[in-house]
């Protein structure tokens, strides 16, 4: 069994992956720098309160009632210092006929957020009453953070990429050195060595996946809410699809600079609108069919309903059944125009 | 696998093959006696591997018969494939596994073989057999990817220019893994621009030039049949009148040619020929500041069919 020809080819994709130390750090260790270091900037934190100024003692005393600000009561040029130098967002002062000027730049969200605290602080300190009573039920729930955004589109982006770039440069490699003819001088099944490579991909994804998705959910709670199942399957479907399409990609080309455009090619564009770092639903609605259709949008899109959402299988349907067609489409072409020497 | 010296164990009749504007193949006829050893010899470009390719069923003839241990391609590559074993001019094998790994996958793809230790034994890489590709040197390479060849026990063995680049010593060990695969009574095809390879190693050899066999016999009767046994060779620069015709004329002078800057002479045999074409240097006032002779070789016979040397193309 263990001389059978798969067996043997298989053996060998494992081999030259595990002795190159590059690329495993690039394939495992790489996402979980990239999550630690995204989840840290985006953690979900007290919003820092906002520093305004004023030379008026009243004012000062109304505007501390507000825990949204901090208020700072300088000499009246300090004051002005702090608010040109940006130390301050707002600078309050008493004009004449006992009203109030707000001196901040409009441009500046922190500016028109200190404005509305600074008003709501001094009117109601002369006594003004809000008519409807408010409650503030705030949400830093995990699944709705960035981080929980974020983990699903590495996991996507990481298959896509493990896949083209592990794929395509072994195949363009052993085709440049020529051992790729020496192999189809011997009677080895070239559906074999085809088989090799979805097997290997296999294997490797139980770690592509695991490893972002445990880092995830040990190191900020990232969930994972639908099953366990239906995840691997998820995973071995977009695999799937991305190897079809690096055997595509790697079906003519001789040099990997040749093959390194066409994966740059491939890539680059799903890297923007699929939605791994933002929302794909920011693009135009006209190009939303366009979007979805793509492997990477269909992956992504599944992994986050599954993760966030607990979508089953038969909720992602779409998403399955697009990536389905990547499989038999890339894969018929690739067979019909690959170049064996 | 005995051999029988009357049974051919490949036909090939007419080929041709051209790639876009250049005819590497042009009207190729040869035919591989079962148990032979037999030599494409030629300079680079003259077509030796498009034909050994050919024949290898790795690239298609535009037209010609192709006939491999009594099977053809389109009907039998399979099954041929088993049969074979080949080592192309310029595979580099994948420089992260080791070398017995990677003989363990070549051996997998056929149906009946040698144990990889074995065929490890046989082109003395025992010592090497857990270090990686990449730490070989090139005869050590070179004697693994002909192990590839040789773990499926083939029958026919082609060899694609086997020692190019190789050092003298690392040439040697790999001539006598050929000679010992001959002396099994087993076939070999191999191509070289080495004279002395060919004239070492094979039984019969074609000469090949520019997409035609020029000649095809034994070394010994393709060197017999230029009917010059010795070359004389001395300097002679451009500066130099030298007239080819008077040392023509010299009895038991076959040829007189200049190149590169030296007069090479075939000559019947040296101690009858030698007094006269020196009288004959002296006479036309030639300076002579060196001279050489050798017994004629397959490179001599070569120059004498083409008017060219073998390694300047």
């Amino acid at each position: 069994m263990n001389d059978h020809p798969l067996v043997q080819l298989t053996l060998v994709r494992i081999r030259e992956f595990t002795r190159e130390p590059e690329a495993i750090f690039w394939a495992f260790f790489f996402p979980i720098l990239l999550t630690a270091g995204l989840g840290i900037a985006f953690r979900s934190q007290p919003v820092d309160a906002i520093t305004v100024v004023t030379s008026d003692p009243g004012l000062a005393q109304s505007l501390r009632r507000e825990p949204g600000l901090r208020v700072q009561h300088l000499d009246e040029e300090a004051a002005r210092t702090a608010l040109r130098t940006g130390k301050a967002a707002l600078l309050a002062a008493p004009a004449p006929g006992g009203g109030v000027v707000y001196r901040y730049d409009d441009t500046n969200p922190e500016g028109r957020t200190a404005r509305r605290l600074a008003d709501q602080a001094v009117q109601r300190a002369a006594g003004r009453v809000d008519p409807v009573s408010i409650d503030d039920e705030l949400i830093r729930e995990p699944g709705s953070r960035y981080v929980d955004f974020f983990v699903p589109g590495l996991v996507g982006l990481g298959i896509m990429s493990n896949a083209l770039w592990g794929l395509g440069f072994s195949i363009v490699d052993s085709r440049r050195r020529k051992l790729m003819k020496r192999l189809v001088a011997t009677p080895m099944p070239r559906s074999y060595y085809l088989m090799s490579f979805l097997l290997w991909r296999m294997l490797m994804l139980a770690v592509e996946v695991g490893v972002p998705v445990g880092f995830g959910a040990l190191a900020f709670d990232v969930p994972v809410r639908g099953r366990i199942a239906d995840l691997i399957v998820i995973s071995i479907v977009a695999s799937t699809a991305f190897s079809a399409l690096a055997l595509l990609i790697a079906s003519r080309a001789r040099t990997i600079e040749g093959v390194s455009g066409l994966m740059n090619f491939v890539q680059v564009p799903m890297w923007i609108v699929s939605g791994v770092f933002f929302s794909s639903q920011r693009f135009p609605d006209v190009v939303q069919p366009l979007i979805s259709a793509l492997p990477l949008t269909a992956t992504i899109d599944a992994l986050r309903a599954h993760m966030l959402e607990g979508a089953t299988l038969v909720q992602l349907a779409p998403q399955i059944a697009t990536l389905a067609v990547w499989v038999v489409v890339c894969f018929t072409l690739a067979l019909k125009l690959f170049r064996w020497r | 696998m005995a051999a029988d010296r009357e049974t051919a164990a490949l036909r090939v009749r007419d080929l041709h093959k051209r790639y876009k504007d250049v005819v590497a193949v042009d009207g190729i006829d040869l035919e591989v006696r079962a148990g032979e050893c037999f030599g494409l010899v030629g300079p680079n470009g003259a077509g030796k591997t498009t034909t050994i390719e050919i024949c290898e069923g790795l690239t298609a003839a535009d037209s010609g018969d192709v006939e491999v241990l009594g099977l053809r391609w389109n009907t039998d590559a399979n099954a041929l494939r088993q049969r074979l074993g080949i080592q192309l001019q310029e595979t580099q094998l994948s420089d992260k596994l080791t070398v017995l790994e990677t003989l363990r996958m070549f051996r997998s793809f056929y149906h009946q073989g040698a144990p990889p230790e074995d065929v490890i034994a046989l082109v003395e890489l025992q010592d090497k057999r857990h270090a990686r590709v990449m730490t070989l040197s090139g005869g050590q390479k070179q004697r693994l990817a002909l192990a590839c060849a040789l773990v499926g026990e083939p029958e026919l063995l082609f060899l694609d220019e086997p020692t190019t680049g190789l050092d003298p010593q690392a040439r040697r060990q790999l001539w006598e893994l050929i000679e010992e695969f001959r002396r099994q009574g087993r076939t070999t095809l191999l191509t070289t621009h080495y004279m002395e390879e060919a004239e070492r190693l094979c039984d019969r050899v074609a000469i090949v030039d520019r997409g035609k066999v020029i000649a095809m016999d034994t070394p010994g009767e393709l060197v017999a049949s230029i009917g010059a046994g010795h070359v004389v060779e001395f300097p002679a620069d451009a500066a130099i009148a030298v007239d080819l015709g008077a040392l023509r004329g010299v009895e038991g002078v076959r040829d007189a040619r200049a190149e590169d800057g030296s007069v090479r002479v075939q000559v019947v045999d040296l101690q009858r020929v030698l007094p006269a074409l020196l009288a004959e240097v002296r006479r036309q006032d030639i300076p002579l500041t060196e001279l050489r002779t050798h017994s004629a070789t397959l490179e001599d016979v070569f120059v004498f069919l083409t008017g060219r040397h073998l390694r300047d193309e």
